[in-house]
């Protein structure tokens, strides 16, 4: 099996709303593709498809080597879905979720129970293995979603928006959990709102808006189509902060972008390693010593706004203010 | 088959580990039919008045039971809108297993229920006077029509909670629907004292046949019946042939929404 999911010419519409316009896909096996978008954007629509549980009006759809339209109890063997919101039995302790979806599998009950000990372990979940889920964290409740969606040792994993609402510990947990399934070869198409998800699980990422495809590519690529590399300094204090933008406007065609609160400075870099040493003199020159000087490549926040700045800027709501927030300091924390 | 079978099986065993860990849900399965029982056969019972040599409390039992029966559609419904809520059924319809067997799992497992509803109200029943007066085989017929029912209408309520897919909705239809349904019918009072048009209307209201069949199993049925009506001269039937095809409407029809469930949005 070369590719994991296929889509082509994907359609779907609620009455006369059409919230999917022709999406095609493809997830090479072992590959994790990242499905960037906005609100409403019609990620879930695409996953909900692609695990068997919305017929798409038109497209052909491959999920594992078989077609969507004749072989769904196949592709039900062979995918794991982690839905946008946890789909854990709340009056079941984790083990007992684990297992009954094991026994489901037709795994029977002795190796049903294993796998679930197996899982409880390898999320990190042992120690609250016989407490009602209702008691877990948001991020124990994500991990025990991901551990089901797992009983059955799936080839093709859908993550949907896998660590929305969770803070930077368990998304990072939750991250690493995600790699190592990626590791055993397990292909993963996963939705995500967080930029900084997609660049850091995704091999590829597709960026839709609207039901329809408007970028595609490697973070890497995206990020240069958009913003290309940028050399940013900053300094101590706001004193040193006018030396600083005249040493790096002397070595740039255009004007450096300046972030007074954070003393920070910075000019698209366009002449390489000539220019660096350009601006190195001439902050040397004129006296000052910068607290950080790198090199930095735009963040996958830059590109998204470029992609789909008119979406946000039609102010739609909720992710779109974080948005607009995240381009006050538009070259993030990513260093090249 | 065996394998819907291993399925149904785990999955009644979730609902039964439900059940042990929210008790007030037991407890509706246990207290208010009971409570149902001694309000209805014995405050009611002194009051009422039967036609012919009849007493209230035999003539009811069924009523009751039906009545109990009928109040198990909120729970069946409930009970799927909580799994379309909590993105179970999402889950469970991405596993590679029968689209039958979650439904059957649930729609067994409240039909277990309200057996167990009917074994307590019965014994109640029993100490306040209420027999049967036709035999066994008659008797096991009368459960047997029962719990048919019981199972048709917890079908019912999955396709009205996959349907629906919120709880209010839910309650707001089940008081709506199964109100009327058994106070228009003989399951409380005799039809006679109805007036005319009424009698026609409670004659002719399916819950009617299927509680007057069950009067006659048990023979529990006046000599004079009111309404005469065919379903009212053929309630045992009537009652079979209702329940079927509730059944053989129902359970396709919720099987198709079970395969477009949508959760929550
Ligand atoms: N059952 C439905 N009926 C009508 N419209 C729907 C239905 N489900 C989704 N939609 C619409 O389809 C569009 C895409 O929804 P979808 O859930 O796929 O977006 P999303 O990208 O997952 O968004 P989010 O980031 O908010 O999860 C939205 O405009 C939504 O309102
Ligand atoms: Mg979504």
């Amino acid at each position: 099996m070369e590719t994991a999911v296929s889509t082509e010419g994907l359609r779907k519409s609620y009455a006369d709303h059409e919230v999917l316009r022709g999406i095609d896909l493809s997830v090479s096996s072992g590959e994790v593709l990242g499905l960037l978008g906005p609100n409403g954007a019609g990620k879930t629509t695409i996953v909900r498809i692609l695990a068997t549980l919305l017929k798409p009006d038109a497209g052909k759809v491959t999920v594992a080597g078989y077609d969507l339209s004749k072989d769904v109890r196949e592709i039900r063997r062979r995918i794991g879905l982690t839905g946008q919101y946890a789909a854990v039995d709340e009056i079941l302790t984790g083990r007992e979720n684990l297992r009954l979806i094991g026994v489901l599998l037709g795994l029977g009950r002795r190796k049903a129970h294993a796998r679930a000990d197996e899982l409880l372990e390898q999320f990190d979940l042992t120690h609250a293995a016989d407490r009602l889920a209702k008691t877990y964290s948001g991020g124990m409740r994500r991990r025990l979603d991901l551990a089901a969606s797992l009983v059955s040792m799936p080839s093709v994993l859908f993550l949907d928006e896998p660590t929305t609402g969770l803070d930077v510990t368990s998304r990072q947990l939750l991250w690493r959990m995600v790699r190592e399934q990626v590791d055993r070869g397990v292909s993963v198409l996963l939705t995500t709102q967080y930029l900084e998800e997609a660049d850091q699980l995704a091999d590829r990422v597709v960026v839709i808006d609207k039901g329809g495809i408007i970028a595609e590519g490697t973070p890497e690529e995206l990020k240069r189509k958009v913003g290309g590399e940028y050399l940013e300094a900053s300094v101590a204090t706001a004193a040193e902060l006018p030396q600083l933008v005249g040493a790096l406007a002397k070595s740039s065609a255009e004007s450096p972008t300046v972030d007074e609160k954070a003393r920070r400075a910075s000019i698209p870099l366009t002449g390489g390693m000539g220019t660096i040493a350009e601006v190195t003199a001439g902050l040397k020159a004129a006296g000052v010593e910068p607290l950080d000087f790198a090199i930095r490549r735009a963040s996958m926040d830059d590109v998204f706004l470029a992609l789909t700045g008119q979406t946000t800027a039609a102010g739609e709501t909720g992710s779109t203010e974080q948005k607009h927030d995240e381009r006050q300091t538009p070259r993030g924390e990513e260093a090249a | 088959m065996t394998e819907t079978i291993i399925h149904c099986r785990a999955l009644i065993g979730r609902h039964m580990l439900h059940m042990k860990r929210t008790p007030e849900q037991l407890l509706s399965f246990t207290l208010i039919p009971v409570v149902f029982v001694l309000v209805f056969g014995y405050l009611f019972g002194s009051a009422m008045e039967v036609p012919g040599d009849q007493s209230y409390q035999e003539y009811i039992m069924a009523g009751i039971f039906i009545q109990v029966a009928l109040s198990n559609l909120g729970q069946t419904a409930l009970g799927v809108v909580g799994d379309l809520e909590n993105g179970l059924m999402d889950r469970f319809r991405s596993l590679p297993i029968s689209r039958s067997a979650v439904l059957i799992g649930r729609t067994l497992n409240d039909v277990l229920l309200v057996a167990w509803s009917f074994v307590l109200m019965s014994v109640i029943g029993l100490l306040i006077g209420w027999r049967v007066h036709n035999g066994i085989l008659s008797m096991l017929g009368g459960f047997g029509l029962l719990l048919l029912l019981s199972l048709a209408i917890a079908w019912l309520g999955a396709l009205m909670g996959l349907v629906l897919r919120v709880a209010e909705a839910v309650n707001s239809v089940v008081a709506i629907a199964v109100m009327p349904l058994s106070f228009l019918s003989n399951a409380f009072i005799p039809l006679d004292g109805l007036p005319g048009w009424m009698q026609t209307i409670a004659g002719w209201n399916p819950v009617s046949a299927v509680v007057q069949a069950c009067r006659e199993l048990f023979g529990n049925a006046p000599a004079t019946s009111a309404a005469d009506t065919f379903p009212m001269r053929h309630p045992v039937p009537m009652a079979l042939f209702l329940t079927v095809a509730l059944l053989a409407v129902v359970v396709p029809l919720t099987l198709r929404a079970y395969e477009k469930a949508a959760s929550r949005k």
